[in-house]
């Protein structure tokens, strides 16, 4: 052991070394998520956590399997590619218990108009009319079925407006 | 409690199998989902969008998004004659409650919907000095919260302003092309909600989807193509003004 007489002081440094190397890769051992480097550098399980969040449109498929007689209507006007939700609001709740949410009916005179108040920016094949003189303060629903609006021959000699 | 050897062999690797369990977390939301069949992206035809802000509104309350913060909005551009290189571009309240209306022969007005353009190259997720936001293998730009330091080095990376630091939690939010839900086989708010089918989400990789015969027969367009972001938001009848 002679021949390494002068050098002990560099192994006891080496051992320092080491030691802190393992205590290294203890630590990173519990510190690094497990899923870390799954897929890539990222966490893989937080793809799953963000896939599990709540959703709050429940979709036209859920309104559909019940709401047969609408998608009839629906089906039969301009507004055949509307989704339900698209004027009702998010409601899976309402598709989760039927029973204990009730949707809360739209005003058509706000609904409506968001969509179909002229605007030259609208693209020109866009159904538009000027609210205030086309119905003069009525709501739409007094002569248009929201779910299928173009209106049939009674109902255009009853309501009146243009 | 006396338990024999023979009993503590059994246990002994049960226990062992029930924490792996519980180290690998929690499992992925649909067991029928598989992330390789996907490849998502959007189609928005700007020729279809009439700016009434259905969109902004339903995904502010799909992804429960911050007053004064979005993950999409609208902007209106106003092109005056030739200037194609200075449009006027407005976006009231990220265009929630629609726009103003237009007196008619005006100039050229157009909405453009934007969000995250979910890059296959995205700058945002380079840039993240911890592995916080990521391109999920099905093509998808995500941000894992609880490791994201808020450093807020993606907004600024990212070219097309999706991003913001969640005033609340004080991490990066963005646009998640609402995978909670597209991985349970619905579309996502925007495009539920969207009343001209301007938005039209995409899977790139499933041959069946009608994207892929829109893409041959019409004229798209990404943003900042000069980028080479990869980005997978396609826009129709996208105008050279806008940004």
């Amino acid at each position: 052991m002679s021949a390494f007489k002068d050098a002990r002081h560099l192994f006891r440094f080496a051992g320092l070394f080491v030691l802190a190397f393992l205590i290294f890769l203890v630590v990173r051992h519990y510190y690094v998520p497990k899923s870390f480097g799954q897929y890539g550098h990222y966490r893989g399980a937080s793809i799953g956590e963000i896939a599990q969040l709540q959703v709050k449109f429940a979709g036209h498929q859920a309104c559909e399997d019940c709401h047969t007689d609408v998608v009839a209507k629906k089906n039969t006007g301009k507004h055949a590619h509307v989704n339900c939700e698209a004027c009702h609001g998010a409601l899976a709740s309402h598709a989760n218990d039927p029973s204990a949410v009730k949707p809360v009916l739209p005003d058509t005179s706000v609904l409506c108009a968001r969509c179909h108040t002229a605007s030259a920016a609208k693209p020109k094949g866009f159904p538009q009319v000027d609210p205030a003189e086309h119905s003069q303060g009525l709501p739409c629903e007094t002569c248009h079925n929201p779910h299928s609006p173009a209106m049939d021959a009674p109902a255009a000699a009853a309501g009146g407006a243009k | 409690m006396n338990i024999s050897r023979r009993k503590m062999l059994i246990l002994l690797p049960a226990a062992a199998v029930a924490w792996e369990s519980v180290l690998a977390g929690t499992p992925e939301a649909s067991p029928n989902y598989k992330m390789s069949d996907h490849w998502w992206g959007m189609l928005i035809d700007i020729s279809k969008c009439i700016g009434c802000g259905n969109c902004v509104r339903a995904c502010q309350t799909e992804n429960d998004v911050p007053d004064g913060h979005f993950r999409t909005w609208v902007e209106r551009y106003h092109v005056d004659d030739l200037h194609l290189e200075n449009p006027t571009v407005i976006s009231p309240d990220g265009g929630k409650e629609g726009f103003p209306a237009v007196a008619e022969d005006a100039e050229k007005y157009f909405f453009v919907p934007k969000m995250c353009n979910h890059c296959a190259d995205s700058p945002c997720t380079q840039v993240c000095p911890v592995g916080a936001t990521f391109i999920s293998p099905d093509g998808v730009v995500l941000i894992d919260q609880k490791y994201c330091l808020g450093c807020a080095y993606c907004v600024q990376a990212c070219p097309y302003g999706c991003r913001y630091v969640h005033p609340e939690k004080h991490v990066a939010d963005k646009c998640t092309l609402c995978y909670h839900r597209i991985t349970k086989g619905l579309t996502t708010a925007c495009c539920e909600a969207c009343p001209t089918g301007s938005r039209q989400l995409a899977d790139l990789k499933n041959p069946n989807d009608p994207i892929h015969a829109f893409l041959k027969t019409h004229n798209v367009q990404v943003l900042k193509p000069q980028m080479a972001t990869g980005a997978k938001a396609f826009y129709n009848d996208l105008d050279g003004s806008v940004r």
